[in-house]
This record gives structure tokens, sequence and C-alpha cells, in this order.
């Protein structure tokens, strides 16, 4: 063996400049995003005389839950004083079949423009990428309208229409872009095998789609459960969603503002998001990556 | 045509295939003008050519997968132009990756029949046969991933098999194969074709797959096809240039030269009798021709009175044989000679050109004359 020779150029360094600013960033950039976090926590386990003397940052004397109990059930939202639990019901309501029909027919669209050699399907799939650039707030008023002859506004069937509707361009552009990966010969041969419109769709092709649908359900659940403003407008005064009647627990002005019972509340509220988002981070993340357009 | 071999039960039925005036364009690009073609009860016809030459879109439209502009599609005795491509009676084996993923080997085989509403007892009659013929009976049970890509051909292959359609239609089955397995499931098919006396219209570039399984070989370019024949009369006498070079490995020898009076060929340092070739048409003197040679037919001929002496300028051993490398005049060509023959570079070799082996192809056109 010859044990001399060494490989010649520099030996590549461990720690870098580069490195080190890196793991600088890191725990700052976490420091900035959980303080907030910590602070609703904190918050809402103090006592109201507690939060009026000491700093917001300090840790409370005794873990007080009142707080969390007077928001889930006693809070008053407008007229009612349930707590923000109806509002719970509420958006778990419009949630479930907003997110199935809207992945659904997101699923069917994209298997459409994909496979189906559709007259002006590329011109739709352009219509509904443009839309998915506007803001909501253009469609709204003619929509209230529209929904209002049709004898659906202010209902459930109403929201659920507006989300699958609003859901429509970002899921037709996941699924169009998943099932396009996918080889024509495949769905070639199934036609040769006699399978037709929908058996292509239920047989073959929705079952190599399941990881892209927990993509678009993540991203429905999260997206529908935070919407406050189609909520607030379309569902009437019964169903109101969780985000509407957390506004109005937080917003409201008579009296003293209990931070406590509002730091609680929107916990609440974020409950949801923030479990998908712990149990999902790495589905998450891939749904953004596949070229989703709102998160 | 006759096959000797006996025929499993009801896998035959009448598969002739007839293409009239087949026209296709996707937009304002034509991919097939007027095409023609008759592929007879039984027969392995291979479509031969470069890809974009319109052979897997003529397959598709056979298959129904790809709608024709004009002209008519008939199959059986039967105008199927727009009929949907189960009820075509064909069957299809596509290149890859076309096995439904989630399903098993048995669940690939047997979806085609279940949607046609066939009877479980028969399906697993139809599916057992097949898998049988193509030694997949213990992969009944696993899914395509766990599969091999030769396992993966097969199992597409069994599932066209068990459809019993009497046009079985090949696109490019093998092309995703390494070599051994490609020339190994070549045979297969070929001996299927044999069995089943299916109708069978295989689409592939590759040169050897066409020579080796087919009755007849249609080698298109350009939306075309430009030479219809069996594969002797297209190794043989190619109706073009390009046909020519296509056809055979090593590629046939070219040199460009013009006819002179008396039947003879000129070119730079060179001057060859054509007494022995025949002729399409008139051999006008003065016309610039591409004279073709394959390899096996330049021959030595040690002490011959019109031998040419060529210098040996690169040896390629083959294993079974050789290709030497001459220079005669302007141009260097290939010869294929035994393996055992004593060769050294520099050797000045006595070559004999063969006029009754030529091919000679206008210069323009690239048409045999």
């Amino acid at each position: 063996m010859n044990a001399t020779v060494q490989p010649s150029g520099r030996r590549p360094a461990r720690l870098t400049t580069g490195r080190i600013g890196l793991y600088a960033f890191l725990p700052i950039s976490a420091l900035f995003f959980l303080t907030p976090l910590y602070v609703m926590m904190v918050t809402s386990l103090k006592t109201m005389p507690e939060i009026r003397s000491g700093s917001i940052l300090s840790w409370p004397s005794a873990h007080n839950l009142d707080a969390w109990v007077r928001a889930s059930s006693q809070a008053c939202t407008g007229l009612s004083c349930n707590g923000i639990q109806t509002g719970f019901w509420n958006s778990v309501r419009i949630l479930v079949p907003s997110v199935a029909a809207s992945i659904a027919v997101g699923a069917v669209t994209g298997y459409t423009l994909s496979f189906w050699r559709a007259r002006g399907a590329k011109t739709l799939f352009a219509a509904l990428m443009i839309v998915a650039f506007m803001p909501y707030q253009v469609f709204i008023y003619p929509l209230v309208r529209l929904f209002a002859m049709a004898g659906v506004g202010n209902s459930l069937l109403g929201i659920v229409l507006v989300h699958t509707i609003f859901g429509l361009p970002t899921m037709t552009l996941l699924f169009r872009n998943h099932f396009a990966a996918l080889p024509m010969e495949l769905f070639k041969a199934a036609r040769v095998d006699g399978a037709g419109f929908w058996r292509i769709f239920l047989q073959i092709m929705l079952p190599m789609a399941v990881p892209i649908a927990v993509v678009a359900m993540i991203l429905q659940v999260t997206g529908i459960w935070n919407d406050f403003l189609l909520g607030l407008v379309f569902t009437g005064c019964r169903n109101l969603p969780m985000t509407v009647q957390l506004n109005n627990i937080v917003a409201s002005s008579q009296g003293e503002r209990l931070y406590n019972v509002d730091m609680a509340a929107t916990m609440l509220t974020a409950l949801v998001p923030l479990c998908i988002y712990f149990i999902s981070g790495r589905w998450f993340v891939r749904g953004i990556a596949a070229g989703a357009v709102k998160g | 045509m006759q096959h000797e071999l006996p025929v499993p039960h009801g896998l035959v039925r009448p598969g002739a295939v007839s293409l009239r005036g087949v026209e296709i364009a996707y937009g304002s690009f034509r991919v097939l003008d007027r095409l023609d073609l008759e592929v007879a009860q039984s027969e392995f016809l291979v479509l031969l050519g470069p890809s974009g030459c319109g052979k897997s879109t003529l397959l598709n439209a056979v298959a129904g997968l790809t709608e024709v502009d004009a002209g008519e599609i008939w199959v059986g005795g039967r105008n199927v132009t727009w009929k949907e491509p189960k009820d075509r009676g064909i069957a299809m084996v596509f290149q890859s990756y076309t096995l439904y993923p989630r399903m098993t080997v048995r669940g690939n085989m047997s979806f085609g029949l279940q949607v046609a509403g066939i009877a479980r007892a028969e399906i697993q009659r139809r599916v057992r046969e097949a898998a049988a013929m193509l030694r997949i009976e213990d992969l009944l049970d696993r899914k395509p991933a766990e599969l091999s890509g030769g396992q993966r051909q097969r199992v597409a292959i069994g599932r066209a098999l068990v459809r019993e359609a009497a046009v079985c239609l090949f696109d490019e089955p093998l092309s995703n194969l390494d070599a051994q397995l490609r020339t190994e499931l070549r045979t297969e098919i070929k001996r299927l074709h044999v069995r089943l006396g299916a109708t069978m219209i295989f689409v592939t570039h590759d040169q050897i797959e066409a020579l080796t399984l087919a009755d007849r070989i249609a080698v298109m370019r350009d939306r075309r096809i430009q030479q219809l024949g069996t594969p002797t009369e297209i190794y043989t006498r190619p109706v073009s240039r390009f046909v020519a070079t296509f056809v055979g490995c090593p590629a046939m020898g070219f040199i460009a030269g013009h006819l002179v009076e008396g039947r003879r060929f000129k070119a730079d340092g060179l001057d060859l009798s054509l007494d022995g070739y025949q002729a399409l048409g008139e051999m006008a003197a003065g016309r610039p021709v591409d004279l073709g040679i394959r390899p096996e037919h330049i021959t030595l001929a040690p002490g011959h009175p019109e031998a040419i002496e060529a210098p040996l300028e690169l040896v390629e051993p083959m294993g079974s044989d050789l290709l030497a490398w001459v220079r005669l005049g302007t141009v260097s060509l290939a010869m294929r000679l035994p393996a055992e023959t004593p060769l050294s570079l520099g050797d000045r070799l006595p070559v004999m050109l063969p006029a009754s082996r030529f091919n000679l192809f206008d210069a323009a056109s690239g048409l045999r004359i």
C-alpha cells in the first residue's frame, strides 16, 4: 500500500460561513413565529387582574382554565351567549361537504382535462387558471344575487356551493397535473379493455390519485376552515362558521375586553388547521410545491 | 396462410384488416396521407419506420384510439371506422407502463373481461390459459411493481390474449426491454402468432424485429408507406435509398457516381460493369446515381480478372463473422467475412462487387432505378 500519497486539493470545510449563518437564522425565525403562540397560550391561562398588572411575556402565576371554558361555552357572540362551540359545529357542517364536493369535482375535472380531449378543454383550463388569480371580492355581489334568485342564499347548501366553486381552479390544477404525469398509454389500455369515462376514473385513475387527494384535502380543510369572508356573506345567521363567531367575540366593543377569553377562543378556532399542520406537514409542503395557488 | 400447430379453442375469429384512404391530421399538422393497406387474415404485418413517420398513429387508428379525418377502417369484414376500441375485435399491447398499478396481475388480465360482463368461470379459464401460454402462472397474485420489465410485458401480452381478439396490435412492445429480453420475447411473440393464428400488426423502429417477425413489412416514412413487401423483398430489393439504409445491419454501403455508356457505373477511381443488374427502367448515360451494396455481398476473389485491389482500413470482429472496412476510390465499404479470415491492416484485398447484388438509386430522388 502506498499510504503516503495524499489526495490533491483542499479538504472541503465542515463548517462554512454559510452554515453558521443558517444555524443562526433558524432559531431566530423559529422564535419569531413561536412568540405570538406563546403569548396567546400564557395570556389565555391568566386571570384578568394578572394580565392587567404583568408583562405579556410573563409566566402565569396559576394555571387557570376559566377563560377556555368561557370561550368555548359562555362567551357572547352577537345575541346568544353559548360560546364558540356552536361555531365549531357550524364549521364542521360546512367543512365536510365542502371538502368532499370540491375534491370530487376537481378530481373529475382534472381527469377529464388530462385524458379526454374535450372540445375547448384548453380554453376552459386557461379560463380556470385566470379566475384562480382573481380576488374573491369581485364575485361576491353577483353570486349573492344569483344565489338569492336560485333560492340557495343564506343556507348551508349555498356556502358548500361557493366553496366548491372557489376551490375548483386549485383542485383542478392539482389533479390535472397529477394525471398529466401518468402515461397516456395506461388510459389507452383501459379504453381498449372497454372501460368508459366513469369506470376508468373510478377503478384506475382514482386509486392512483390517493396521494394528491390527501394533499387536496389538507389544502381544502385549512382553506375552508380559515375562511371568514365567504362564511360571513353566504351562510346566513344560523350557520355562521367559527371564524365569524370568533370575530364577534373578539371584536365586540362593549364592556371590558377579556383578553384571556379572546386568546382562548382564537386558539380553539385555530385548533383544526394547527392539527392538520402538525399531522401532515410533509404532505402540506408537497401540496404547496404541487402548484397550489392558495395556502 | 396455413398454420400446422393446434389452435386452442375459440381463439380464432376472422381478422383481416383493411385501411382505405385513411387520413389523420392533428390540427394543421398532417400525420397520415391517404393511406391504403390490406392485412390478410392471420398475417403478421410489421410497420417499420423512424420515429414520427406515423406508424404508431396508424396503429392507434386501427385500435380506435385516434380518430381518422377521412377514409375507412375495416376489421373482419366490418366497417369499424367509428366504433369504440372495445367493439373492434382487437387487442393491443403498448410500449410500457400500461399495467394498472393498483391491480394484481390477475386483476389486470381480467379487467377487460369483467367490463365486458363475461362469466367468472370463463374469465378464469381464459386467464389460466393465457398465463400458461406465457409462463406467468406464478405471478398472477403479484402487483405490477413487483415484476421485472420482461414480466410486465408478458402480463401486458397476456391481457391482450385473454380478449381472444382476431387482431392483435403491438405498439413497440419490446423497445423498453434490454437486448437479451427483447430477443426472448420476440421469439415468444412469433411463437404465439404461429399458435394462435391471429392477425398481428406490430409497430417497431427496429429493423431486426421487423425482419425476424414479419410475413410482410410496411416501411413507412413521412406519413406514407414507402415499400410493402416480404422481409426478403425489402432486404434485397429496397425501392428507395431510405429503405435500403433503414433495413440491414450494418447498413448498406453507398458509392456516389453516374451511369456511363455500355451499362457501366463510374465514380472517383472506380469503373464497374452493371451486367447482371436487373434495372427497373431505362439506364440513361450520364445520370447521377448512388450504388448500394450490402456488406455480405462483397466477396474476396483472389486472382479473378475483375477483382479490385482495395486497401484494408479497419477490422471489426463480430464473433460469428467480421466486418472488414475497405477503401474503394473515395469511399469506405464494409464487407462481411468469416471470422477466421486472416487479415492485417494495410493489406490490399482483391474484392469483387457482383453487379447482380447492386442497388442503384437515382441520386436526386433516391428511388430505385
